[in-house]
């Protein structure tokens, strides 16, 4: 493509984001060349048209959207850019599809240091790179100072589900194995750490990350998977409430098998939060035949994203949709759907 | 994780257990009252209920600091957000307490109240330096426990000469909600609530220590066991409970040896005693007037006192006809008697206050215990 000739370069160190940026003049058109294009590059968004023409392989196209509004903006182990990639990218991969293309709208404050939004949109390049889904097309709007937090991104995305796939919650069966890829709560409570009022030192980093190569190699191997879901806000529990409504069926779990990094645990136990709640952006739950649950087992604990899969417990017949746990002490409890927030602004 | 997982061992539980359904004698039933919120969690957390034989009844008391704050106290703490506009920082369990006229903290935050959450009081002196433009007030509730950190903010605000913090006091006492209880006619003379004896409070006694229930032992003849929080420290303290009622003998019992001791923290006693002074009575939810069940700030901390500070009007208070949290709260009810439990009241909408905190007999019987109602449990260990 070719470039514009602007009189001074965009200020990455200094500069800030100033109302003119949203406005549709030059200093827009500058912003969107020198950062979003930039780093984005591919063709569709080169061509500098309103809007993204593509074609998609053959097969059920399915489309997702998520806002992030997560504070802070950077945390360990990611940002709103690489968050704001993944958390579209694994919605979309959930149906089992394979994601193909995202959009982006930005949301930003006036004052915003430019500094930051380049390292924003340079992860989520990055990110849409490592899951080979290009960002096609976007939107920049700029809001007065005071009248948003610096930065919110919307991303939508598109993907085609492989021929002879139908996963959802109402797909789940009574008997049904239930699995989850791996440790429970990583990224609220990477996220708690560094909130004002409590801030606390953690090794622990968010588990944000694409699960579309890790969807793709379990449906590839066991395609007789029933749901897939990522249990982002409101945690595993959550998560388990919502298919129990979709299927009209009951779950028990065990809490002694439950992937949970000790660090976590700790984090959880002194402030007094259940990791059952508390957010994931890199983990997924998959419910599948109870036949098939080794061998699925298998494939997750195959894969880099899987290595801690573990099954957690079944689908069991209860009218009332109840989900129950085995506690580790010997009891029964109910796991009921989150009451209340538990933290705000998590994603 | 260490010192967790050593007081939640499944094994162990279950051998406990065993013990407990050998030894309790099935000719009789033992109705022991746990008086901390923290055990009513632990208990329901941990399905303890599963574990325990049909004659072994735990009846939840009122140590919930959140459930026993009575309307116009919350609506006070209301008021001095609205109409004084002061920063208030609450504990977040106060948060979606219901107060009168539909009101809560967290409704007037979002009508614009400068409401905020705090996990400690010292957050709140913070708060106060960093706006030394504005008056903030700390919401200051709970049990012995929570009342030596407050004693300590307001030293240090005195220390710092902070001219814009204040503290809204409601630190009630354990010991007397423990006699009121043992006092009332359901206890006393209708015989409608049997209790045998008493689990006795974790955190508040690592502040008072043991000394304080030798009274209600001697005098009401009630077997009290001090336990620590953890589900193996209930079990635990169940069966000595149930080896004193069978002995015959009522004694103060420390299972939670390792923070307890008789006298308690000196110290931190030492500081509530030169910030507060017993209030001659005090209002407490489910168990009405109470005498000499409260603190207040001392003449001496008068500007530190939210009180004193500011001109509280007292309105009257409304609460909900058919809310059971009083009788809920003295153990004379349980959450399935009242009508609004799980229908008009849920842990979303609360009515009552013991549908909020999760320490709660509602709200932790609603989030952990309503499968049991539709008879949907699944077979246990123990049952096995």
């Amino acid at each position: 493509m070719k470039r514009r000739n602007y009189s001074s370069q965009l200020d990455l160190k200094q500069g800030r984001v100033e109302m003119i940026h949203g406005a549709g003049g030059k200093a827009m058109a500058q912003l969107i060349d020198e950062l979003f294009v930039a780093a984005f590059d591919n063709s569709c968004l080169n061509a500098m048209n309103d809007q993204a023409a593509f074609s998609l392989p053959p097969g059920r196209v399915v489309m997702a959207t998520d806002s992030h509004v997560i504070a802070p903006l950077f945390f360990p182990g990611g940002d709103i850019g690489s968050l704001s990639v993944h958390g579209t990218v694994n919605d979309v991969a959930m149906a089992g599809a394979r994601p193909c293309y995202l959009s982006a709208g930005f949301i930003l404050e006036e004052g915003f240091p430019l500094a930051d939004l380049a390292r924003i949109v340079d992860s989520m390049a990055a990110a849409a790179r490592e899951a080979g889904v290009p960002i096609v097309t976007g939107d920049t709007k700029v809001v007065e100072k005071g009248k948003g937090d610096g930065c919110f991104i919307n991303t939508t995305g598109v993907g085609v589900v492989p021929a002879g796939l139908n996963l959802g919650g109402d797909q789940v069966r009574v008997g049904d194995k239930i699995l989850v890829s791996g440790t429970l709560g990583d990224h609220g409570v990477a996220i708690m750490s560094l909130r004002e009022s409590l801030s606390f030192e953690t090794t622990i980093e968010s588990d944000s990350q694409g699960l579309h190569d890790l969807v793709a190699a379990m449906v590839a191997a066991v395609p007789e998977i029933h749901c897939l879901r990522d249990p982002t806000r409101g945690g595993l529990a959550t998560t388990l409430n919502e298919i129990a409504g979709q299927c009209g069926a009951g779950m028990c779990i065990q809490e002694a098998v439950l992937p949970v990094r000790p660090q976590v645990q700790a984090a959880c136990e002194f402030l007094g939060l259940d990791p059952l709640y508390v957010a994931n952006e890199g983990k997924l739950v998959a419910f599948c035949p109870p036949a098939q649950a080794e061998a699925l087992l298998a494939v997750m604990r195959e894969h880099p994203k899987g290595r801690e899969a573990a099954i957690i417990g079944e689908v069991i017949e209860d009218a009332h949709g109840f989900v129950q746990m085995e506690t580790a002490f010997g009891g029964t409890r109910m796991v009921d759907y989150i009451n209340g927030e538990q933290l705000p602004r998590i994603c | 994780m260490k010192y967790v997982d050593e007081f939640r061992d499944g094994q162990l539980a279950r051998e406990i257990a065993a013990q407990i359904r050998r030894e309790a004698d099935p000719g009789r039933t033992y109705s022991l009252m746990e008086f901390c919120g923290g055990h009513t969690h632990a208990i329901f957390r941990y399905g303890i209920p599963d574990l325990l034989p049909d004659n072994v009844r735990m009846i939840h008391g009122p140590g919930c600091p959140v459930c026993v704050l009575p309307i116009d106290r919350l609506d006070a703490a209301i008021e001095l957000a609205v109409e004084h506009g002061v920063i208030l920082c609450s504990y977040g369990d106060m948060m979606r307490v219901p107060g009168s006229r539909k009101q809560s903290l967290l409704k007037a935050k979002a009508q614009g109240a400068d409401v905020r959450m705090v996990y400690s009081c010292s957050d709140a002196l913070k708060l106060a330096q960093q706006h030394p433009d504005r008056e903030v007030v700390f919401f200051a509730i709970g049990f012995e426990t929570t009342t030596p950190p407050t004693a300590l903010v307001i030293k240090q605000a005195q220390k710092l000469g902070l001219k814009n913090f204040s503290v809204f006091c409601n630190h009630v006492l354990t010991p007397a909600a423990i006699s009121n209880i043992l006092e009332s006619p359901e206890v006393r003379e209708l015989g409608i609530l049997p209790l045998d004896g008493f689990i006795g409070p974790a955190h508040v006694s690592t502040v008072i220590g043991s000394q304080p229930y030798h009274y209600f032992a001697e005098e009401y003849q009630k077997p009290v066991v001090i336990a620590g929080f953890e589900p193996l420290d209930v079990l635990q303290a169940i069966r000595m409970l149930v080896r004193q009622l069978n002995e015959g003998r009522a004694e103060v019992e420390n299972e939670f040896s390792r923070a307890v001791t008789e006298q308690g923290n000196q110290k931190a006693k030492a500081m509530v005693a030169e910030i507060f002074e017993l209030r001659r009575v005090f209002e407490w939810r489910g168990l009405g007037q109470v005498p000499y069940s409260a603190l207040r700030i001392k003449q001496a901390y008068a500007d530190f006192d939210a009180e004193k500070r500011f001109t509280l009007t007292r309105r009257s208070a409304r609460e909900n006809k058919a809310c059971e949290c009083g009788a809920i709260l003295r153990g004379v009810k349980t959450p399935r008697d009242c009508k609004l439990f799980g229908k008009q009241c849920t842990p979303e909408t609360p009515l009552g206050s013991c549908m909020v905190s999760s320490e709660g007999a509602c709200a932790a019987h609603y989030s952990y215990g309503r499968y049991r109602d539709e008879g949907q449990t699944i077979a246990t260990d123990a049952d096995r």
